[in-house]
């Protein structure tokens, strides 16, 4: 027998570190019981961490949901030793029963095949299960001109949220004649509410290594840099064993498996700044820089990290290339739809019932992904909007829930693939706040360097902010629309050129509650605190003075035993007493 | 301290170690600052001072990158860092409120330290934990699913352990 631990960042920070200890001290306490345990990276189902797959000798595998140190005794009493599941905590079996199958069942996965089921600090697994066999492939059986046509006709475009096709990328930096080329992948995810890059990173880093070799093999780099974020520990740690274990056993390093190619690959740490992941901050910031973007032309495939022709990728990206180079790419291409080819992983979070990793084929529908795998809201109130593509992204309203997942017709609502974030909204969520939070996001990470980003996305926070402290005026929307078409059309970067679309697009579906912030001072979800009330219900108030004792500006007024009341003219609506009120007495509107 | 007594003292050791490790070129700088301030605690600016005259690099240069990333700190922190999380996923399950009873329980504001140098607070763009939202970290251990109410708890637990009285 054997059994799994997911150890991904969530899994870790839900306790799977003490669930792997109590199995490993009762495998030693019980040395009669034959079992293996063993860890994994992020299997996918966040909601349901810390998650243990147990394997019988036969294959069949179990897993288990949310396993806590004493649930971890009991499958060990019962299911190790005794033989029988522990039936309420499965969350799958691998007959496909179980009763959050639906989770995984409806997604297919092709980058995150490995991710949960292999030891991600284990070269051997992963070469079970057919890593680095596209790189010898492309190495024995194909020139670079074949991989780059062979990445082509695949049709894979670029996962980071641009959407270039990579094989275009690829072609681009194989043209030019130099003496020393660089790949570079970009992990600098920094999307808040994204962490479909650091999952991959962490549960499966042999995949994206082994994209970074085929791409220097294609493009004629001897050199690669993976530019990783500094919050992500455990990626970076991995990442480094495995490019160790790589070199160990002639993936990486000189005359890789013998062929002549030679391939170094170093990670570079990033240190914060969100503007990293365009790709000439990115360069400047490899380079020891401030990270700010170039004036393009030059591109970086002609002109680029330390002014050598150089290729960047995402990480998602190179996931794919060992598949598709290893199945073919028309494999890869019979998935998706006409135009977009492949599968995408998204990282579903908010206020989601099942909410975690998961990936589709191209194609499917946001309703096939909040509903048929995510379970609906999180809080069972009506879904509102799903917001995709993080800050450069937008709000997808509920009446779009049939739309098809793939870059063109996400364009066309406003909203774009994105890197990968889906944040699902109920009708607590406030749009013009979520605008408000999404520009305050990219005006702080703004890196100066250009005025229309620079000031420009200042003065559009400046309008958001007063809206929402219902100082609005008349003219303000149409303020706004006027600054986000020039700041699109002027700014340098990307960052700029998408900032304002969070705003555009919730002020396209739902401008009803930006005019109900101007015109009536009312925020519809309860949302922004200087439209709320806070009021006791002195019927359910049972005078327990719990909420005048913690009111941090003496705004309630009561006696013990009798209803207490809030002075309007003091309170700050910081919604202390809402918490502190075990008797739900106090509503707010 | 002056200067002469660092002279003196094992202060500029681990300076000497982290140099020796590289060739102090500009493309070493950011890794070079990321292993002072991992060594410091911040970046002092007689250590910036003393990189500068070693590396050749200008103290200007050193300043704009330092103060360009949101990881380099200049002034010393809190013995323990506590993290709150303003990502997406945390915003819409009330990331707000729950920094809001943080700072109302240290009494200090988002990005300041207590007075007796046990924490420092700060608010982070995405600690990519989201299914947990919302999400804090105190040191390298992540605490999620929070409210106003359980994030007091937690500080006052944290006191309690380490026998001190707030």
């Amino acid at each position: 027998m054997k059994i799994m631990i997911g150890l991904g960042s969530c899994g870790i920070a839900s306790g799977g570190l003490k669930v792997r200890d109590t199995f490993e001290d009762l495998a030693k306490q019980n040395p009669d019981v034959k079992l293996e345990v063993g860890e994994t990276g992020c299997m996918g189902m966040c909601y349901k961490e810390p998650m243990v797959e147990v394997i019988d000798d036969s294959g069949f595998s179990t897993i288990y949901g949310e396993v806590s140190p004493e649930k971890a005794k009991e499958i060990f009493e019962k299911h190790i030793k005794g033989g029988k599941a522990v039936e309420e905590s499965v969350v799958m079996k691998s007959d496909g029963t179980g009763a959050e199958s639906n989770f995984i069942t409806k997604q297919q996965r092709i980058v995150l095949s490995r991710c949960g089921k292999i030891n991600p600090e284990s070269l051997d697994e992963a070469l079970a299960m057919d890593a680095y066999k596209g790189l010898e492939k492309a190495l024995k059986n194909m020139t670079p001109e074949e991989v780059v046509a062979e990445v082509l006709a695949s049709g894979v475009k670029g996962r980071g949220g641009a959407g270039f096709p990579t094989g275009l990328k690829w072609k681009f930096a194989a043209a030019p004649v130099s003496d020393q080329k660089y790949i570079i992948c970009n992990a600098d995810e920094g999307d808040p509410g994204a962490f479909m890059d650091r999952s991959v990173l962490e549960g499966d880093p042999h995949s994206v290594i082994e994209g970074l070799a085929i791409g220097g093999y294609a493009i004629g780099a001897s050199e690669g840099y993976i530019y990783a974020r500094a919050e992500y520990p455990i990626a970076i740690k991995r990442l480094e064993i495995a490019i160790r274990q790589a070199e160990e056993r002639g993936f990486l390093g000189d005359n890789i498996l013998g062929t002549g190619f030679s391939f170094h690959l170093h990670i570079k740490q990033g240190a914060g700044a969100f503007v990293c992941g365009e790709e000439t901050a990115l360069i400047e910031s490899i380079e020891g820089h401030r990270g700010m973007p170039r004036m393009r032309p030059p591109y970086p495939a002609n002109k680029g990290l330390f002014g050598k022709p150089s290729n960047i990728n995402n990480v998602e990206t190179l996931a794919n290339i060992g598949w598709i180079i290893r199945n073919g790419a028309a494999a890869f291409a019979a998935i998706g739809t006409e135009k977009s080819k492949g599968t995408k992983v998204f990282a579903l979070a908010g206020k989601i019932k099942n909410g975690g990793l998961v990936e589709i084929p191209i194609g499917a529908t946001i309703r096939d992904v909040v509903f048929g795998i995510g379970g609906g809201t999180s809080s069972g109130k009506p879904f509102k909007a799903v917001q995709m593509g993080g800050p450069s992204g937008g709000c997808i309203p509920a009446e779009y829930v049939d739309t098809i997942i793939d870059y063109d017709t996400l364009a066309a609502t406003g909203a774009i693939m994105g890197s990968g974030g889906m944040i699902v909204m109920d009708e607590d969520n406030c749009m013009v706040d979520i605008a408000r939070y999404f520009l305050n996001f990219t005006q702080s990470e703004s890196c100066g360097k250009c005025t229309f980003c620079k000031i420009g996305t200042k003065r559009m926070l400046e309008i958001l902010e007063r809206i929402t402290k219902g100082e609005g005026v008349d003219g303000d929307i149409e303020k706004l629309e006027l600054l986000a078409d020039q700041i699109k059309r002027n700014a340098l970067c990307g960052l700029g050129q998408t900032a304002p679309n969070p705003v555009l697009t919730t002020i396209r579906y739902f401008r009803h509650e930006y005019e109900a912030h101007i015109k009536d001072k009312k925020c519809p979800a309860h949302q922004c605190k200087a439209l709320i009330k806070y009021e006791i219900n002195p019927e359910k108030c049972i005078g327990c003075t719990a909420c005048s004792k913690k009111c941090p500006v003496g705004a309630i007024s009561g006696v013990l035993k009798s209803a207490h009341k809030i002075d309007q003219s003091k309170c700050t609506k910081c919604g202390t007493c809402l918490s502190s009120c075990k008797f739900g007495a106090i509503s707010v509107d | 301290m002056c200067g002469c007594c660092k002279e003196d003292s094992k202060y500029y050791e681990p300076f000497e170690a982290i140099m020796s490790g590289f060739k102090g070129t500009e493309s070493d700088l950011i890794p070079i600052l990321q292993k002072l301030q991992g060594a410091y605690g911040y970046l002092p600016e007689d250590i910036i001072k003393r990189l500068s005259e070693r590396t050749g690099i200008f103290v200007t240069q050193i300043m704009g990158v330092a103060t360009f990333y949101s990881q380099f700190k200049l002034k010393p922190s809190g013995r323990h860092s506590i993290k709150v999380c303003f990502g997406t996923a945390c915003h819409v399950n009330g990331a707000e409120t729950v920094a809001e009873a943080l700072c109302d329980e240290l009494g200090i504001k988002l990005g300041d330290t207590t007075p007796d140098g046990e924490f420092t607070l700060e608010s982070v763009a995405c600690l990519g934990c989201c299914s947990l939202a919302p999400v804090m970290m105190i040191d390298d251990e992540a605490y999620g699913r929070l409210t106003p109410a359980k994030v007091r708890q937690i500080i006052r637990d944290f006191y309690a352990k380490e026998g001190k009285a707030k």
